[in-house]
């Protein structure tokens, strides 16, 4: 139990550490939304998991509403996180900002 | 997104053509009675305290958060197929993770991509869907949002999506089988 947690938790800050690459790394605001908003989701998915895993080890009802109180953080991102992906997005949209495209390929729409 | 504004009560002219299963008030019981049971659970989990001070003060604040907003949270007319619906639901949540594992893959295999610049080439494509249900379109904007590579821009009430992707393969997908799942989902 206390190795798969483990495994699970390095694997979502592998996750993280993917999405923060990906920030830097990306050429304009749209593109780095792509990283910022879902390796993000998924990384908290899986160190969150690996968290409960963790606590709910002893098995004993504290222990118990710890690990639910945080499989609820995990809902909550999962319905806030695209809306707020969204809502950055439309509002460089409303904004004017065109997005980057690749050189080349730009008018292919 | 658009569609949230709408009341949860607006349904496709086929649901209003059923004759309803139950009465009226037998409804409302039913709805505020899950809107107070997913707010008491919620409560218990939070609170952690089981001694009969934190269980009564948690009874009267969702009896009336339940009598407030339980129209909103479940519509009244749909309510006979809510099991199966709820049912559905579970069955898509995990279809849903695994396609969102495997777009945060590819996401990932191109933030580590050396060529980066030459490899992506992000575009707006818009499509039109068949979905007409403003809570399937919010369900399937919100899951084309959380799979990586692709961003809902816009969602039209009539079901045209406008969408960022970032390169050619994150937006094979779609429309596609996704919005099938949606559509079984909801039962369209």
């Amino acid at each position: 139990m206390s190795l798969l947690a483990a495994i699970l938790i390095i694997s979502g800050l592998f996750f993280f550490t993917g999405g923060s690459i990906g920030i830097l790394r990306f050429p304009d605001f749209y593109s780095r939304l792509h990283p910022a908003g879902k390796l993000d989701t998924m990384g908290l998915l899986m160190t969150m998991t690996g968290m409960a895993l963790y606590t709910v080890q002893e098995f004993t009802l504290a222990a118990i509403f710890t690990s639910l109180k945080i499989l609820l953080i995990i809902v909550f991102v999962f319905i806030t996180s695209p809306t707020a992906t969204h809502a950055i997005l439309d509002a460089g949209v409303r904004a004017g900002l065109s997005p980057w495209t690749a050189p080349g390929k730009g008018e292919r729409e | 997104m658009n569609v949230d504004n709408l009341s949860p009560d607006e349904l496709s002219p086929d649901e209003k053509r059923q004759t309803p299963a139950f009465s009226t008030s037998l409804k409302q019981i039913i709805s505020f009675a899950i809107t107070f049971l997913i707010c008491f659970a919620t409560w218990i989990i939070l609170s952690g305290r089981l001694d009969f001070f934190h269980l009564g003060l948690g009874v009267i604040a969702c009896a009336i958060v339940a009598r407030l907003s339980s129209t909103k949270l479940i519509s009244r007319r749909g309510i006979e197929n809510l099991p199966r619906q709820w049912f559905r639901f579970v069955c898509y949540v995990p279809w849903l993770l695994y396609q969102v594992f495997l777009a945060n893959l590819h996401v990932m295999s191109l933030a580590f991509n050396p060529r980066l610049i030459e490899v992506i080439d992000p575009k707006i494509i818009r499509f039109k869907s068949k979905l007409t249900r403003p809570m399937s379109l919010f369900i399937f904007a919100n899951s084309i949002t959380l799979t990586p590579g692709t961003i809902t821009v816009f969602v039209s009430i009539t079901g045209e999506f406008t969408v960022h992707v970032i390169d050619e393969y994150s937006g094979l997908s779609l429309p596609g089988e996704m919005e099938e799942k949606v559509a079984e989902l909801m039962g369209e």
